[in-house]
């Protein structure tokens, strides 16, 4: 390779320095949230226990005509359990930004000559491991509670990439709205928001099985395109559509998602 | 070439609060500025401006010689910013924020890690290093804070209200900390609310109040314009009319207080011996003298009508500074 190509091929300084900026700033938050149990509890603890009632206390939902045909019902859950999660992650992630504006950590990054872009993707960017996290703990908790991955490997692989696509997608909501209210309490009270979202959607229950008008939101609620293209790896196998409709769902959120946040980075640092 | 360069800096927010009014000012390299004034004077959102965290609404300044508004990021690798609250992280370790630090600035992973070290070990907290920062106590966290703003090497450096809330003994270090930085050649702008720390560090001190620069100059030449400093004596033995025309012949007689003769001095401390001897010679004894400086408090009622928040406050630490490298 000649001098000139390997030149054009090699990273530009600036975005070397703004990776890195990135990865110091997503790997603190991940302390962050090991560190501090009440940002762990609601990702991991909270979504296992509802999962638990749920396949203990409604596991003969299978039998009910017009079930999707399923292994079983923790196969049905499993999907419902990682984007709960993801969406918890969001919220937490958005009150750990929160926190740091309260407490003026913000003005520290934004003090320094780093991108401004960096503070929030290094955020999303943990939002995103969070979300990783979140898809290998309920695969693993699947498979030991008799759960079957139809798609295998890949498949469980699938279900975690989308789990972390998912997480960022929505972290781009939890971060606007840190950013515009500068108040971990507002970010906080969104919590009940993430559980209207996800039982208006197919996640926990099948959308045909949905009364109106919840079947319609269920319809058109991007979360039930991505619990579908998580819940398909896991109880038939990886198909075209409800992946591809799961992605366009989840670079919807993000879109929407990041251009809230952006719109939100800019109005804070105009003051 | 000024380090910091301000001309009519004005900022007002949401329902027309006008926090700054048209502040001027400039500090030179390599000097100690203080900018003094009470809660809510502007001192604040004007460092705020002059370390590129928030636009000004009108107005212009540069630092280090970079517009704060158009050459925003020169200006922000070229300070050292700690600001009011020590913005820390208490769950990450001091070691941990001095290479999270390090790494803001674009400095290298090795010798963030050695930069980070020995700023550590010069602010005392070779031993905290690895405990998170939420263990720290009040003095702990302003020289974690002030190590980290100078992980990069900063030319000027903000410090704002750097000991508020300190007891004497962590605000001494601090001062300790910054008279050396500034030896060292580092530009110091420093907001205070303290009188004695203004009147202890600052080359030259600026006072704002509402927003308006309200004065500006050295200590010294603050105090001079507000009055001489006053003698005050408590006879034992003699008339106080003899004393009056013994020290009149030195000063300015002023109205006596509680029994106390007073007297303003053109030369300071100076008279006093020739005051003594002309005392004894005129066979007066004298229970108690003081001599009273004209303080900053003075210069601020005189300018502004009004004594300064926590001027008690800041009175000067007796105790030993917490240790220091």
């Amino acid at each position: 390779m000649s001098t000139a190509v390997a030149a054009r091929l090699r990273p530009s300084p600036g975005l070397v320095a703004n990776a890195r900026v990135v990865g110091a700033l997503s790997m603190r938050s991940l302390k962050q949230a090991f560190r501090r149990p009440q940002f762990l509890a609601p990702i991991v603890i909270f979504p296992s226990l509802f999962l638990a009632v749920n396949v203990g206390g409604a596991g003969r939902a299978t039998d009910i005509p017009a079930f999707p045909d399923v292994a079983g019902f923790l196969d049905f859950e499993l999907a419902g359990a990682i984007v709960q999660a993801t969406m918890l992650s969001a919220v937490s992630g958005g009150i750990a930004l929160a926190l740091d504006i309260e407490s003026g950590f913000m003005d520290r990054l934004i003090a320094s000559p780093i991108s401004r872009a960096a503070i929030v993707v290094g955020r999303l960017a943990s939002t995103a491991v969070m979300g990783v996290i979140a898809g290998v703990w309920f695969i693993a908790i699947g498979l030991i509670f008799g759960a079957e991955i139809k798609a295998g490997v890949p498949g469980a692989l699938l279900v975690i990439v989308l789990a972390a696509a998912t997480a960022s997608a929505w972290g781009g909501f939890g971060a606007a709205l840190a950013l515009r209210s500068g108040t971990a309490s507002v970010v906080q009270g969104v919590f009940p928001l993430v559980f209207v979202i996800i039982f208006l959607s197919s996640a926990f229950f099948p959308g045909n099985l949905l009364l109106e008008p919840a079947k319609t939101i269920s319809d058109w609620n991007p979360m039930s395109f991505i619990a579908e293209a998580m819940r398909d790896p896991i109880v038939s196998g990886i198909s075209g559509e409800p992946l591809l409709e799961g992605v366009l769902a989840i670079a919807g959120v993000l879109a929407l998602g990041a251009g809230l946040s952006v719109w939100g980075l800019r109005k804070r640092l105009a003051g | 070439m000024a380090a910091i360069e301000v001309n009519h800096l004005v900022r007002t927010f949401a329902g027309d609060v006008k926090a700054v009014q048209g502040v001027d000012l400039e500090v030179a390299q390599g000097e100690i500025y203080a900018f003094l004034g009470p809660n809510g004077a502007g001192k604040t959102t004007t460092v705020r401006m002059l370390t590129t965290l928030l636009k000004p609404t009108s107005g212009s300044a540069t630092v280090a010689g970079f517009d704060v508004v158009k050459d925003a990021g020169k200006v922000r690798r070229a300070i050292g910013v700690a600001l009011q609250e020590a913005a820390l992280d208490p769950l990450m370790t001091g070691r941990e924020l001095m290479q999270l630090q390090g790494t803001l600035h674009g400095i290298p992973r090795a010798e963030a890690r050695r930069r980070g070290d020995a700023l550590i070990g010069r602010v005392g907290l070779t031993n905290a290093a690895d405990r998170r920062v939420g263990t720290y106590s009040g003095g702990m966290r302003r020289r974690l804070d002030l190590a980290t703003a100078l992980v990069h090497e900063p030319s000027v450096l903000f410090l704002d209200e750097p000991t508020t809330g300190l007891d004497p003994a962590s605000r001494a270090a601090i001062w300790e900390e910054v008279r050396k930085l500034n030896q060292e050649g580092t530009t110091v702008f420093l907001t205070t609310q303290y009188l004695e720390e203004a009147d202890q560090l600052a080359a030259r001190v600026g006072i704002i109040d509402d927003g308006l620069m309200a004065a500006e100059g050295t200590p010294r030449e603050l105090k001079a314009q507000v009055g001489k400093p006053r003698l005050e004596l408590r006879l034992a033995e003699g008339s106080p009319e003899a004393c009056s025309e013994v020290v009149g012949r030195f000063g300015e007689l002023l109205p006596p207080k509680d029994g106390v003769l007073v007297v303003a001095l053109p030369d300071g401390a100076a008279a006093i011996a020739p005051i003594i001897r002309a005392l004894d010679g005129a066979g007066i004894t004298v229970q108690d003298l003081h001599l009273a400086e004209p303080t900053l408090d003075d210069v601020f009622l005189e300018k502004t009508g009004r004594h300064l928040e926590g001027a008690e406050e800041g009175a000067a630490p007796e105790a030993e500074p917490e240790q220091v490298a």
